[in-house]
């Protein structure tokens, strides 16, 4: 018999469940977070063979130096005029943001999600897309309309589930829609729009078009099988698509380590499949802007997909649903080495001398107004439990192309 | 008109709609360049091209997600999963997104996919290859649900899901394919050449989605079946000399109540047939709706006959099956009852 046996020369056997450098209580950790100085990663032509790449899935992408300036070779993309309108957008979802979550606690909506801290990832891709490209977002890229001019007033009326909801009352706050605004459908349910990403992309292939597709997805959800056979697909089919990873490093209190396993990275999945992977500073949104040119520039060009990992921190809670100080340290966010976005752009917008304290808070105020006005408008329209809603009729308008005879009957049934 | 398989049938069906329309587009496991493993789609690659018929990766979530975002894009993907026992990976893309996309987002995005798929039993195919899942579409808000019987309604049906702007679920009788089975495993088998249901209209033509079809025209009880149990039942109401009213389902979802209520109003007496295991299966659904709207008209308790609630076995696959001896004995039961 050997002595490699049961409880042998090797001992009993033990399960390794990965924990976050601290919990709640504790003092914040970024130690194992490696940040590369601004500038100092490469940017290689778009059509370069991903297997030269490979090392840029392990480092992060940054453009804006400590001391606010645009440094290395993936800054010089953007006018002070294109930066200053970028600076408008995120402030104006941060705002938007602020007065919705106040709103979700006066009662006025059920449920809201918002994006303190990560601002510059979808307000930055957006503004790197063509018309007629198409997002497949998660619940947490309402930049992508913002930076899109998509009427707020839409936005709060989806999110009142009032009687100008653009959705009729049938999705949950925040779960957008609009094809004209190259906004998917968001579903609620995890990874299932990643794929669906991979497929448009593949259809504007087929189609000979030139119209490119943008999946996105977040930290934790990289972990559904979905996320896998999208990397298949798009690596099979070499899709014109651009696959986004958001992390914020929290998947409701699930630090992001649970999901990234021992792949040192997110943006090494893509290495296996021979995708080229970058990762980039999610809070600074030059380089967004930047990384998100190069990708959808060799979407454009017909060279495939390109995963990217977005680098950021999600400040707030994860829905009204959470309070993050049950899990994680309340001052986690002030010691996040990547800083504020909007902050970030701030300064460097006053470094370069076309912008100031003062400028920033008058638009500031002005921000404020036009959301209160936006506000104002949509709830005449009604909010979740007051005013105007849609009518019990069209629940059952829209199951179908043609409404089939067993609803009819229901409706009537329901007598509405 | 040209006497056809089943698998011509549906292969017609496709090129014909491949032919029509640049949208539709082909695509499953072993699907493009070998044909398919029943071969429904042989040939379809070299006339259409690769991006028109393709192979792909072993990924049924995989197939289902990327045929959605094609139909977003102004596609309409036809494609195989390859047995619907393989279905279940695809089943969250299904029922969450491909049944809910148009009424999610008010109509700005809809799904006109068709998701084919060989079902049911009597190959020996054990459990999974054998299965018959279609209670867990009909289950969904959103699809619908399609079950042929003969090559004829198999191509005029494929033809109007292709055309129909919601996801249709397709499930093929593999036991069909090659011919009508009666459930008498030990004669020798008959093919579409042989039967009248085998000639299939040669060009583009419908069945419509949600209409039922009498198979028999009969006064003493109604049998509701659809795919292979409708050779069982006609041969069970045979071999007993019972005058049953056959009725063919044809679409499960929506399903022709109409068609289903006239009948058993008219015999009063109501038999149900699936492969399908019993507990919540289609049949329970039949027998609610029966007695909704038929209660008054009935002289007996509605009987259901199906595959016992096991998983589908190998060796016993004829004491699973729910052959013309069990069907013909609750015919018998409910003529007396």
């Amino acid at each position: 018999m050997s002595d490699d046996g049961p409880l042998g020369k090797f001992g009993p056997l033990s399960l390794h469940v990965p924990e976050p450098a601290v919990r709640h209580g504790g003092e914040p950790d970024f130690s194992n977070v490696n940040i590369p100085e601004a500038g100092s990663v490469r940017r290689p032509d778009v059509d370069t063979n991903p297997e030269e790449i490979r090392d840029l899935a392990f480092s992060i992408i940054r453009v804006l130096s400590r001391d606010g300036e645009a440094v290395g070779p993936w800054a010089g993309l953007l006018t002070h005029d294109q930066l200053i309108e970028g600076l408008r957008h995120m402030m104006t979802l941060r705002t938007f943001d602020a007065r919705m979550q106040i709103a979700q606690r006066q009662g006025k909506t059920s449920f809201y999600m918002q994006h303190l801290g990560e601002e510059a990832v979808s307000c930055a891709f957006r503004k790197a897309l063509a018309p007629g490209d198409m997002n497949f977002p998660t619940y947490r890229q309402a930049g992508l309309l913002i930076a899109g001019d998509y009427p707020m007033v839409e936005m709060m009326c989806q999110i009142y589930s009032n009687e100008r909801d653009p959705l009729k009352g049938r999705q949950l706050p925040i779960m957008y829609s609009s094809k004209e605004h190259g906004f998917f459908s968001i579903s609620g349910n995890l990874a299932t729009q990643y794929i669906q990403a991979v497929g448009w992309a593949m259809a504007s292939a087929i189609k000979n078009d030139s119209k490119i597709a943008a999946g996105w997805i977040g930290d934790g959800s990289t972990a559904e099988s979905d996320f896998h056979a999208s990397l298949v697909f798009a690596s099979t089919y070499k899709a014109p698509v651009v696959l986004n990873i958001v992390n914020n490093q929290w998947a409701i209190s699930t630090f992001q380590g649970i999901a990234r396993g021992g792949s040192g990275t997110f943006a090494a999945r893509g290495l296996g499949f021979g995708i080229p992977a970058l990762r980039v500073d999610g809070n600074d949104y030059l380089a967004v802007f930047a990384v998100a040119k190069w990708a959808i520039e060799r979407a454009r060009r017909n060279l495939g997909p390109t995963l990217i990992e977005y680098v950021t921190y999600r400040v707030g809670a994860h829905s009204t649903s959470d309070d993050p100080s049950a899990y994680r340290p309340k001052t986690e966010s002030d010691a996040w080495p990547l800083g504020d976005p909007i902050v970030r752009l701030k300064n460097h917008l006053i470094g370069r001398g076309v912008w100031s304290d003062e400028r920033h808070k008058q638009t500031e105020a002005e921000i404020l107004d036009t959301v209160i006005a936006a506000q104002k408008e949509a709830e005449s329209f009604g909010t979740l439990h007051a005013g105007g809603k849609p009518s019990a009729r069209d629940m059952f308008e829209g199951v179908y192309e043609e409404m089939p005879p067993h609803l009819r009957r229901q409706r009537q049934q329901a007598g509405v | 008109m040209a006497r056809k398989t089943m698998i011509e049938a549906i292969r017609d069906a496709m090129d014909i709609m491949m032919e029509r329309d640049d949208n539709v587009v082909v695509f499953g496991e072993d699907v493009g360049f070998f044909g398919g493993v029943f071969r429904c789609t042989q040939g379809l690659q070299a006339k259409y091209g690769k991006t028109r018929c393709f192979d792909a990766p072993i990924s049924e979530a995989g197939i289902v997600g990327a045929a959605i975002g094609m139909a977003a894009y102004g596609l309409k993907p036809c494609i195989e999963i390859q047995f619907a026992d393989y279905v279940y990976p695809a089943y969250d893309q299904i029922v969450s997104e491909a049944a809910r996309l148009r009424y999610r987002s008010n109509g700005g995005f809809t799904c006109p996919i068709v998701v084919r798929m060989p079902a049911g039993g009597g190959i020996f195919g054990g459990q999974t290859h054998s299965q018959s899942p279609e209670a867990l579409f009909t289950h969904v808000s959103g699809l619908k649900v399609v079950v042929p019987s003969n090559p004829h309604d198999a191509k005029g049906l494929l033809i109007a899901a292709i055309e129909d702007p919601d996801p249709v679920i397709f499930l093929e009788p593999k036991r069909l394919y090659n011919g009508p089975f009666d459930g008498h495993h030990e004669r020798p088998v008959t093919p579409w050449s042989k039967h009248d249901l085998g000639d299939v209209p040669d060009g583009h033509y419908t069945v419509p989605l949600g209409k039922a079809i009498k198979r028999r025209e009969g006064s003493q009880l109604t049998i509701l079946a659809y795919g292979t149990m409708v050779y069982v039942a006609e041969a069970a109401a045979e071999e007993h000399g019972i005058d049953a009213e056959i009725i063919d389902l044809r679409t499960l979802l929506p399903l022709d109540l109409e068609t289903i209520v006239e009948s058993v109003s008219k015999t009063g007496r109501c038999v149900i047939v699936h492969e399908a295991t019993l507990t919540s299966g289609f049949g329970a659904e039949l027998a609610a709706l029966v007695q909704e709207h038929c209660f008054y008209k009935l002289e007996a308790p509605v009987a259901r006959v199906t595959g016992w609630d096991t998983p589908y076995p190998h060796a016993q696959e004829w004491d699973y099956f729910p052959g013309p001896t069990r069907v013909g004995r609750a015919l018998v039961e409910t003529l007396e009852g």
